[in-house]
C-alpha cells in the first residue's frame, strides 16, 4: 500500500506544477465545474480538455473538476446553478439547452439572464448530412424531393426531443413543407454511426461528430446552417446563399451562478480569456470546426444570452413545442 | 497476414518503450485499486486521471489509459468476491458466485479464478481484436435500434434462469427494475416521467450504481448482521504457495465456460451501446444454462466466477473497436477514451488504422502486455485483498458503510443519490428477508433503458410495425436463440421429470 | 411481528406502490397507448410493467391466503429478536451519519460514526479506536479528496472553513 501511494503520488505530482498567481482573487478550494450534458458529448470533451489546459499551464491555484449532471436536458444543471447562488467555487459550461430547457421546462423557475456570464468559447455549427451512397441527392434541391418522395419514410436521427437538432428539424419541417420520422438516439456520436450505418437518412450533427466519416467519404454535408461559408467547409453552400432563411449555432460558453463576487468574475473571465488566446484551443478550434473568432465577456456575452433567449422563445413558440417534442 | 505480423512486432516493441511500460504498470495497479473500491470502476478512474495524460504523447496516454481500464475491470471482482459489492454494472454477475465462495472460505479461489478467466478473456479478445478488427468494424455499423432490441431480449433470455424459486416474486423484481430504469427524462418524448414529490434530481434517473450498492452494500450488510447475531465471521484464508498452486490446478473446472465468456464477451463488446454488462450476464446465464450442475451456481460454483469475469475483460477490449474504427463508445469508459483521443488531436474513424498505424498498433501491443502485467499483479496482490475478511466484523462494517457513502457520492457528485442509496438498501433488506430476489432488479435498471430506446427508435423507425424485428437477419436470430434458450430449461425440466418418472419413486 | 404478517404487508405494499406509479404515469399526462405511425407513447413503459408489478403482488397475496409460500406459513419473528437491536442500531447510526454529513462534513462524520461503532457496539479498546478512525480519515482525504481530486461534503461554512485551513497545508508545502 505504501508503495502504492508513493507510486500514485509521484505519478500526480507531476502534474501539479507550482500555480501562478495571474489575479488577486484566487479560488480557495476546488471549482466545481458543472457540465450541463452527459459524459463524452462535445460539451464534456470540451470542459475537460480547458480542465487540462487549466492544470497543464497552472492557471488556478486550485483543480477544476468538471461534473457531469445531465439530468433533464441540463434542467438537474441549471437547478443546481440556480441554488449556488452567490457561490465563487462553480462555474458552468453550457449548450444551447441553456435556453431552451427553462422554456419548455416553465416550473424549473430558472431565469438564465439572472446567471453571470463568463466567456463565450465558441459557437459550434450545424450542416445537414447524408450517407455518400445517396447518389441522387448532390444539393439541397435533391435532397428535398428525395424527402418529399418518401414522405414519412423518411428517418432523420437527434439526439432528443428538445433538443438543438431537433429544433432545427422542425425548422426545415416548416420551411420546405414536408414532414419527417424524426428518431432520437443518446449522442451525436450514436446518430452519425447510424447514418453511415444507413439506419436512418439524414441528420443535422455539428462538424466533429461527421469529420471523421466525411474524411472517409462514407457521409457528405449539402448545406451548413451559418452565416457564411466555414474555412473547412469552403464548398458547401450556406442555407442563405440557397434562399432559405435558417441560420442555427450551438454557443458553447461558461456562466457562473446569479451574484458571483465581481472580483471572482474578474479572475474567471482572466483564466478563460488566456485559454481562449491558447494556440491549443485555437488548433481545437480549427480541427473541430468551431468558430472561435473572439470571445464575449461581460455585458456583451449578457447581452447575447438575452437575444438568443428571446430568439429561442420565437423559436419554440413558431415550430410549437409539439413539434419538437414529437407527440 | 504478414501485414499484420510486423505491425503487432512494432507495437509490441513500442509497448516495450520505457515511458510505454510504465505508463502501462501504473495504470494496472491504480486501476486496479480503483476498481477495487466499491462505487468506484473504470469510468471514474478514466475521467479522473485523464488530464494526467496532456503531460505525456497520445500514444504513452492511451496506453495508460487502456491500463487503467483493465485494471480496474480486474479490480471489480475484488470488491464483488470480498465485499459482496458489485464496484461497477460490470462485477454484478461476479458477486453471484464469488461471494458465497469468500463466505465459504474459497476467496482466495475466487480470487485467483477471476484473475485468470479475466487474464484469458483480456487475451483471447485481444488476439481476435488484431485479426478481426476491420471487417468486424463493417458488421457493427449493421447493428440498428432494432438488432440492440433483439439483443437485449436475448441478454433477458439468458439470465432468466437466475431469479428465485417464487414467480410471482421474481416476476415483481424484474418488473421493477424496468419500471425503475424509466424514472428521468425520456429522451425520445422529452417528457420527464416519475419525478416523486418534483426532486429535480430525478430527473437524471436511478442510476444503476445507486440500486446496486443500495441493495449489495447497506441491505447486505444488514442481513449479515441480522443471520450473524453480530458473530460474523467469514473464514480467513490461509494464502501459501501451496495454496496457490492449487488454486490453479482448478483452471481445468472453468476453462470451458471462460472460453466461451471470452468469445461471446468481445462480440458483444464490439457492438456499439451494448458493452460490457450484458455480455457478462449473458456469459453468466450461458455457464448456468449449460452446466451439467445448474443448481450449484449461486452458491458458489468456481465457473459462475470465471464466466462473468472472462466476458466483461474480454468485453472491455471489444469495446475499444468501434471506438476507435467508429468513433462510436461501446461503453462509457470509452466515450471518455474518445473524448481523451479528440483531445490529444487524433480524430477516431474509418482512417485512424492508416493514418496513424503507430498510434494503433502502439495500443493494440500494449493491451496484450498490460493482461500479462494485471495477472501478475493481481495475484501477487490477493493475499492483501483477502486479508479484509480477516477483520473482525465490527471495524468492518462501519468501514463497507462508509466506503458506500463515499463511493456513491464520489460517482455522482450529490447527497440526493447517497439518501436515495439508504432508502433503497433498506428496501431491499426487507423485501430480500421475504424472498424477493434482487439480482433481477439490479440486472434490469442496467439493460432496461437501453431495451426501450431501441425498441420505441425501432417502432419509430418502422412507423409501428412489429415485424421489423423478424424481417432483418441478425435481429431474427437473435430473436430466435432468445426462443431457443427460453424453452430449453422448461424442455430440461420435462426431460427430467419424465426420466424421474420412469424411474419411479425412490 | 410475525413473517407471515410481514409478507402480507408487504405485498400490499408493493400493490399500493405499483398503483401509486400507475397514477404517477397517468398524472404526468404520459401517453400510454400505442401512438399510431410511431409505436408505444412515453408512458407505455412504465404504465404498463407497473400494472405487472401489480398483478405479480395480487398474485402473491393469492398466494398468501392459500398459504402457498413458505412465508405465509411462517410464524417465527420477521426479524430476529436477539439480533433486531443490532440491525437498528447499525441502520440508524448510519442514517446519523448521513445528516451529519451535511453539518459537520464528511470527515467529522465518518470519524464519529466509526468510533461509535467501533467503541460501543464492538467494545475496541480506545487505542485501537482512535487509530482506526485517524487511518480511515486520511485513507478518504489521501484517495478521494487527494488522489481521485473530489470535493466531499464538507457541512456549515464554519466546518468548511476549518477544513480548507488544515487542507492550505498541501497545497502550500506538499504540491
Amino acid at each position: 500500500m505504501k508503495y502504492l501511494k508513493t507510486l500514485m503520488a509521484s505519478a500526480l505530482a507531476v502534474v501539479v506544477s507550482a500555480p501562478v498567481a495571474l489575479a488577486d482573487w484566487q479560488p480557495r478550494k476546488p471549482v466545481e465545474f458543472i457540465i450541463m450534458a452527459g459524459t463524452g458529448g462535445g460539451a464534456d470533451q470540451i470542459a475537460r480538455l480547458l480542465q487540462g489546459l487549466i492544470e497543464q499551464k497552472g492557471l488556478s491555484s486550485r483543480p477544476f473538476i468538471p461534473i457531469n449532471k445531465p439530468g433533464g436536458s441540463g434542467a438537474e444543471a441549471l437547478r443546481y446553478m440556480q441554488d449556488k447562488a452567490g457561490d465563487d467555487h462553480t462555474v458552468m459550461m453550457t449548450l444551447n439547452s441553456f435556453y431552451t430547457t427553462p422554456i419548455i421546462q416553465e416550473d424549473l423557475g430558472v431565469d438564465v439572464t439572472q446567471f453571470t456570464p463568463i466567456g463565450l468559447m465558441a459557437m459550434d455549427t450545424f450542416l445537414l448530412w447524408v450517407h455518400t451512397d445517396r447518389d441522387d441527392i448532390t444539393d439541397l434541391d435533391s435532397y428535398v424531393d428525395a424527402v418529399k418522395g418518401a414522405g414519412l419514410d423518411w428517418k432523420v436521427g437527434g439526439t432528443g426531443s428538445g433538443q438543438e437538432d431537433s429544433v432545427l428539424t422542425a425548422m426545415m419541417e416548416a420551411a420546405f413543407d414536408y414532414e419527417v420520422t424524426y428518431i432520437p438516439f443518446p449522442g451525436g456520436g450514436t446518430v452519425a454511426k447510424n447514418l453511415i450505418g444507413k439506419q436512418i437518412d439524414s441528420t443535422v450533427n455539428n462538424p466533429s461528430e461527421q469529420l471523421a466519416f466525411y474524411e472517409a467519404g462514407d457521409s457528405k454535408p449539402l448545406v451548413q446552417f451559418t452565416g457564411e461559408r466555414m474555412a473547412a467547409f469552403p464548398d458547401v453552400p450556406t442555407a442563405k446563399e440557397l434562399g432559405v432563411n435558417i441560420e442555427y449555432y450551438m454557443q458553447r460558453s461558461v456562466n457562473g451562478p446569479p451574484g458571483m463576487s465581481a472580483e471572482a468574475v474578474e479572475f474567471y473571465t482572466n483564466l478563460f480569456q488566456t485559454l481562449f488566446d491558447s494556440a491549443e484551443w485555437q488548433e481545437f478550434c480549427v480541427s473541430d470546426g468551431l468558430t472561435c473568432d473572439g470571445m464575449l465577456n461581460g455585458a456583451d456575452l449578457a447581452n447575447f444570452h438575452a437575444s438568443q433567449v428571446e430568439a429561442h422563445k420565437k423559436l419554440i413558440a413558431q415550430v410549437g413545442a409539439g413539434a419538437i417534442t414529437g407527440e | 497476414m504478414l501485414d499484420i505480423a510486423t505491425l503487432l512486432g512494432a507495437g509490441l516493441l513500442q509497448a516495450f518503450e520505457p515511458l510505454n511500460l510504465m505508463m502501462i504498470f501504473i495504470g494496472c495497479l491504480a486501476g486496479l485499486f480503483i476498481g477495487a473500491m466499491p462505487g468506484l470502476g473504470s469510468v471514474n478512474g478514466v475521467a479522473i486521471l485523464l488530464p494526467v495524460t496532456f503531460l505525456v504523447p497520445p500514444t504513452a496516454a492511451i496506453i495508460f489509459l487502456a491500463a487503467l481500464y483493465y485494471g480496474a475491470m480486474y479490480g471489480g471482482a475484488v470488491s464483488s468476491i470480498t465485499l459482496g459489492i458489485p464496484g461497477a454494472s460490470t462485477a454484478v454477475a461476479t458477486v453471484f458466485d464469488g461471494r458465497p465462495m469468500a463466505q465459504q472460505g474459497k476467496a482466495d479461489q475466487a480470487l485467483t479464478a477471476a484473475a485468470v478467466a479475466s487474464f484469458i478473456g483480456g487475451t483471447i479478445s485481444v488476439i481476435l481484436f488484431t485479426l478481426f478488427a476491420p471487417p468486424l468494424a463493417v458488421f457493427a455499423l449493421k447493428f440498428g435500434p432494432q438488432e440492440e432490441f433483439a439483443l437485449m431480449v436475448l441478454a433477458f433470455a439468458t439470465f432468466i434462469g437466475l431469479g428465485g424459486d417464487d414467480i410471482p416474486k421474481t416476476i415483481f423484481s424484474i418488473l421493477l427494475g424496468l419500471v425503475m430504469a424509466a424514472v428521468g427524462f425520456d429522451i425520445i418524448s422529452g417528457q420527464p416521467r416519475l419525478i416523486f414529490f418534483d426532486f429535480v434530481e430525478l430527473q437524471r434517473g436511478i442510476g444503476f450504481l445507486v440500486l446496486a450498492i443500495g441493495i449489495y452494500g447497506i441491505g447486505e450488510m444488514l442481513w449479515t448482521l441480522e443471520n450473524s447475531r453480530g458473530k460474523v465471521r467469514i473464514h480467513a484464508v490461509s494464502t501459501t504457495w501451496k495454496s496457490f498452486k492449487k488454486n490453479l490446478s482448478h483452471i481445468r473446472e472453468y476453462l470451458p465456460t471462460t472460453a466461451l465468456g471470452s468469445a461471446l464477451g468481445f462480440f458483444v463488446g464490439t457492438l456499439p451501446a451494448a458493452g460490457a454488462t450484458p455480455a457478462s450476464l449473458m456469459s453468466y446465464g450461458l455457464a448456468k444454462t449449460f452446466a451439467k450442475d445448474p443448481d450449484s451456481f449461486g452458491k458458489g460454483n468456481v465457473s459462475g466466477v470465471a464466466a462473468p469475469e472472462a466476458a466483461n475483460n474480454a468485453a472491455s477490449t471489444g469495446s475499444m473497436l468501434p471506438m476507435i474504427t467508429l468513433g462510436i463508445p461501446g461503453s462509457p469508459t470509452t466515450a471518455i477514451l474518445l473524448g481523451g483521443m479528440i483531445i490529444w488531436g487524433l480524430r477516431p474513424g474509418p482512417l485512424l488504422f492508416t493514418d496513424r498505424p503507430d498510434f494503433v498498433w502502439g495500443l493494440i501491443g500494449s493491451m496484450y502486455v498490460a493482461n500479462f502485467v494485471t495477472v501478475a499483479l493481481n495475484l501477487a496482490l490477493i493475499p492483501l485483498f483477502v486479508r479484509v475478511l480477516a477483520m473482525p466484523f465490527t471495524i468492518l462494517t462501519p468501514i463497507i458503510f462508509i466506503l458506500c457513502f463515499v463511493g456513491v457520492f464520489a460517482t455522482t457528485d450529490r447527497m440526493f443519490d447517497v439518501w436515495l442509496m439508504l432508502i433503497l438498501g433498506l428496501g431491499g433488506y426487507l423485501m430480500r428477508k421475504l424472498n424477493y430476489p434482487v439480482a433481477p432488479a439490479v440486472l434490469a435498471i442496467v439493460l432496461g433503458p437501453l431495451a426501450e430506446q431501441s425498441l420505441r427508435q425501432s417502432l419509430i423507425s418502422s412507423r409501428g410495425d412489429v415485424m421489423t424485428f423478424f424481417e432483418r437477419p441478425i435481429s431474427l436470430t437473435c430473436m430466435l436463440l432468445a426462443l431457443a434458450l427460453m424453452i430449453y430449461p422448461i424442455w430440461l425440466g420435462i426431460r427430467r421429470r419424465r426420466a424421474g418418472a420412469a424411474r419411479g419413486p425412490e | 411481528m410475525s413473517t407471515r404478517s410481514a409478507e402480507l404487508l408487504m405485498a400490499a405494499g408493493l400493490l399500493l406502490l405499483s398503483l401509486g406509479l400507475m397514477w404517477t404515469v397517468l398524472a404526468d399526462e404520459l401517453h400510454i397507448g400505442w401512438v399510431e405511425g410511431r409505436g408505444p407513447g412515453a408512458g407505455v413503459w412504465p404504465f404498463w410493467l407497473s400494472a405487472g408489478m401489480a398483478l405479480a403482488s395480487l398474485w402473491t397475496l393469492v398466494r398468501w391466503f392459500r398459504g402457498a409460500t413458505p412465508e405465509s406459513r411462517n410464524k417465527a419473528p420477521y426479524i430476529d429478536g436477539q439480533s433486531l437491536g443490532l440491525v437498528l442500531i447499525s441502520f440508524v447510526a448510519l442514517t446519523v451519519m448521513l445528516v451529519l454529513v451535511h453539518i459537520v462534513g464528511t470527515y467529522i462524520a465518518t470519524a464519529l460514526f466509526l468510533g461509535f461503532y467501533m467503541r460501543f457496539i464492538g467494545k475496541h479498546s480506545w487505542r485501537t479506536t482512535v487509530n482506526t478512525c485517524i487511518g480511515m480519515v486520511l485513507l478518504i482525504y489521501f484517495l478521494f479528496e487527494w488522489q481521485l481530486t473530489k470535493y466531499l461534503p464538507k457541512g456549515a461554512t464554519m466546518f468548511e472553513d476549518g477544513f480548507l485551513w488544515i487542507d492550505n497545508f498541501r497545497w502550500q508545502y506538499l504540491m
